[in-house]
């Protein structure tokens, strides 16, 4: 296995143009926390022609809904959400300057367009590994929509966040390269 | 009769959801350490060892092991000379209430169309069976949504027999893919009717892992599906490789003359059920 990547979001075109999918990367940094919820309102809001509560620009948002913090602990356990229930938002945000989207499972073909055209990367990781994953998070504040709980916006730093590039800015896809590797049916 | 009082069973139900959520049943692990063994893609091999490394902190940290900590489900026995001083459900729900908060649990419970939190992670689902005896047995089995959103239900013709089982099933992990946190256990429900067939799904889920079917013409069915889901390289996570399922279970019931009902739940890989008898 080749040796992960190591990113620092806001990144520009040029460290996307650099990956591909099937890198591993660790994160270091400032990301942002939104799921359904807040992905609806951050749409409302532009529809309104109002800001965003953060600059997307560059920026990478994960999905997940994290479980409350212990007494003295930064967060919860944190893993990926399914990113498919945000693909209808997520062509906007790509528009708008989003750069990298973490979660897990497939994203629609509106998706993956956006991707390719506006410079973004989709990465995965891995669901359900929630304790470890919270591990990488130093900082945890929210952000915007507080009445929202675990479906608020959260701005984190994280350091060595892992997570895997499933589609790269070039239209490779490591849900349907390894599948194809690994298929044994005709 | 013996009498059980409500706080007896809150008790019960408030331990259940807590360790439910951080302490993986053996059987689960078991399963995921034999597949990362045998995983043949390097990826997926790590993305298990991963899986395992998330256990481990789980339970030594007493931390959920899965964010999505899901909505509680309960199944629960009732022996016919127990007497319960005060509505079952009630009490279950406060268990929940109590777990979810002392356990800093996430509560992910909603009013379906206007979407705002109930709060405290109820209403939970609570199926009953009254048995023999003065005991009650509680089994709970917290189900998050990545898996449960790719669960789906068909009523099959009866001319399509056997291989329309076998092809909804496969058709149904792979529509899935890597959204439900490969690898899974599918719990499949044959027969009964559109209600029952769901059900019986559920409950299939509820056997423990590597436990093999009673029937022996539904384990050898249970074993060609499990390879045949194998075979479709979806592997952990989705990322491709030989481990998609870790599990096949079947619960039969039977059917009208003109249905042939087909239910099949996904089940994630943080597969937690925990029981207790009070």
């Amino acid at each position: 296995m080749s040796e992960p990547v190591k990113i620092a979001p806001p990144l520009t075109d040029a460290v996307i143009e650099k990956l591909r999918a099937g890198d591993k990367v660790l994160i270091t940094g400032v990301i942002y926390t939104a799921r359904d919820a807040a992905h609806k309102r951050l749409i409302a809001l532009l529809d309104e022609g109002r800001a965003l509560p953060f600059d997307i620009k560059g920026q990478f948002i994960y999905y997940v809904g994290p479980t409350p913090a212990k007494p003295g602990a930064v967060i919860g356990s944190a893993g990926p959400t399914t990113s498919g229930r945000m693909d209808a938002y997520t062509p906007r945000l790509i528009e708008l300057g989003l750069k990298g989207m973490i979660g897990k499972g497939q994203r629609s073909q509106e998706v993956l367009d956006a991707t390719k055209k506006h410079k973004a990367v989709y990465m995965a990781a891995v669901g359900g590994a929630a304790a470890l994953i919270a591990r990488s998070i130093k900082k945890a504040e929210v952000i915007a929509y507080d009445d929202l709980g675990p479906e608020a916006i959260r701005r984190l730093e994280v350091v060595d966040f892992p997570a895997i590039v499933v589609n790269d800015a070039f239209g490779g896809d490591l849900f349907e390269e390894g599948v194809k590797k690994y298929r044994r049916v005709g | 009769m013996r009498k059980v009082s409500a706080e007896e069973i809150t008790k019960t139900v408030r331990a259940l959801c807590i360790s439910a959520a951080c302490d993986l049943e053996p059987d689960v692990v078991a399963a995921v350490k034999a597949a990362a063994g045998s995983e043949e893609s390097p990826l997926g091999k790590e993305v298990l060892e991963q899986i395992i490394n998330n256990f481990e902190i789980a339970g030594r940290e007493h931390l959920p092991m899965c964010q999505d900590t899901g909505i509680a489900v309960f199944f629960v026995e009732i022996g016919r000379e127990v007497q319960l001083e005060s509505s079952l459900e009630e009490a279950i729900n406060e268990g929940v209430r109590q777990g979810y908060k002392d356990g800093y649990l996430r509560k992910s419970v909603c009013h379906p169309l206007k979407r705002t939190n109930t709060g405290d992670n109820t209403p939970a689902i609570v199926h009953t069976t009254l048995v023999e005896g003065d005991k009650i047995k509680i089994k709970i089995a917290p189900k998050g949504a990545g898996s449960e959103n790719m669960s789906r239900l068909k009523m099959l013709k009866p001319a399509e027999g056997v291989e329309g089982i076998k092809s909804f099933v496969i058709e149904t992990v792979s529509v899935g893919g890597g959204n439900p946190c490969p690898p899974i256990v599918v719990g499949v429900g044959v027969g009964g009717s559109f209600d029952k067939s769901a059900l019986l799904a559920k409950k299939a889920l509820l056997r423990p892992v590597g436990t093999p079917n009673p029937d022996n013409e539904f384990d050898a069915l249970e074993k060609e599906l499990l390879n045949s889901i194998n075979a479709l390289g979806i592997g952990p996570m989705g990322f491709g490789g030989t481990t998609t399922a870790l599990a096949v279970h079947i619960e039969t019931y039977p059917c009208h003359i003109a249905s042939l009902p087909v239910a099949v739940n996904i089940q994630c890989h943080a597969d937690r059920h925990k029981e207790a008898t009070i």
